[in-house]
């Protein structure tokens, strides 16, 4: 039980520290591409730590103590994980997208080679 | 064929979505009745939505190289993260938007590759071009030897996931 | 098992990122912070789940989760101005 909790409260704190280099990098960079590179990267890898301690503890109790509602919860943690890292990569990219047709120009860029493509 | 496959999904899903409701191995018996029923639904419905024209995705051997492909996909995020979290401390940006050709022919191999690309070092994928299957990816800390010739070099963007999105989707 | 400062940081993150909603010049940033947002608040909602022992917070947290995928398609579109 007590490596189960060690285990749990170093995964809470790798997550934690990425989630809030994702919301400073949100005040921190200066234009919404890079922003997005710090919101989309540290906050998914923060969200995926923080439900892996709690996957880990669910788990854990459920092999020890062998309630069921634990199991649901072990089950239903890793399926909101998987939606979480799927849907998150596929909204940034959504995002990027609709950001650069717009006519939002990158900031302090050095080249940009989608600028001449003509949008269709 | 297809009906039945997307059936099948659905089930398991919703299986999976109501462990441990009851005494039938770990579902209810009207869970298990209530589930075949709306699989089926649903498998009538999106039978020509969920599955392509062809079934290569069915060859047990791409879902094994994805599960491989995990692992060094898990070690480039955590690379990725440090390195965000680098720049965002310093504020040390030099970004670009640069076009890659990768050179791969179908959808859903360009597609796990542009996911892995936004989830790996500095990059992100921002348009793609759906006539020559090119990518365009924004670049946060641009390496100045790439910028020398035009059809851009992409192994220091997304070194080898390209191999891997060939070898699991192609 | 203490799960209750984890919960108190993820709320300092997520105040911090509704800062940049309502700072934030222009929609696509505002739309980025949002995004931020959405995945703060799912992850919180999956501990708050293992704190009071409920699993129904973290079906909750499934649901937002698959719900904001398809709030950020449709505000993308809208901000690219492109047809439905």
């Amino acid at each position: 039980m007590d490596a189960l909790n060690t285990v749990s409260y170093v995964f809470i704190g790798i997550g934690l520290f990425f989630n809030f280099i994702g919301a400073f990098g949100l005040h921190r960079f200066p234009d919404m591409y890079t922003r997005l590179h710090a919101a989309t990267k540290c906050t998914t890898f923060g969200s995926i730590f923080l439900i892996m301690a709690v996957i880990v503890q669910s788990a854990g109790i459920w092999a020890i103590e062998g309630t069921l509602s634990q199991s649901v919860m072990c089950i239903h943690s890793v399926l909101a994980l998987v939606a979480l890292m799927v849907t998150n990569a596929t909204g940034a990219h959504a995002i990027a997208r609709a950001a650069h047709r717009s006519g939002e120009k990158p900031a302090r860029a050095v080249v940009d080679d989608l600028e001449s493509k003509a949008n269709d | 064929m297809r009906f039945l496959i997307t059936t099948v999904v659905a089930y398991l899903v919703y299986l999976l979505l109501t462990i441990g409701s009851g005494t039938v191995f770990l579902w209810s018996t009207a869970e298990l009745i209530i589930g075949a029923v709306f699989a089926v639904v649903v498998g009538a419905l999106l039978r020509n939505r969920f599955i392509g024209k062809d079934l290569r995705m069915l060859n047990p051997r791409r879902w094994f190289t994805f599960l491989v492909y995990l692992f060094p996909f898990f070690f480039a995020m955590a690379k990725a993260n440090i390195d965000v979290a680098y720049r965002v401390i310093t504020g040390r940006i030099n970004p670009a938007i640069v076009k890659i050709n990768p050179k791969l022919k179908n959808d859903l191999s360009l597609t796990i590759l542009a996911n892995s690309i936004t989830l790996t070092p500095g990059t992100l994928s921002v348009d793609v071009d759906q006539k020559t299957n090119e990518l365009y990816v924004h670049w946060i800390n641009i390496d100045p030897k790439v910028l020398k010739d035009m059809p851009r070099d992409y192994h220091p963007i997304c070194d080898s996931f390209p191999d891997w999105a060939r070898r699991i989707a192609e | 098992m203490n799960w209750f400062p984890a919960i108190i940081a993820m709320a300092v993150c997520i105040i911090i990122t509704v800062a940049r909603i309502i700072i934030g010049p222009g929609a696509p940033t505002r739309l980025v912070a949002f995004d931020t947002t959405n995945t703060l608040v799912v992850a919180s909602m999956v501990i708050v789940g293992m704190m009071f022992n409920h699993a129904i917070f973290i079906d909750v947290a499934l649901v937002y989760a698959l719900l904001s995928f398809t709030m950020t398609l449709y505000m993308a579109k809208y901000i690219e101005g492109s047809k439905f």
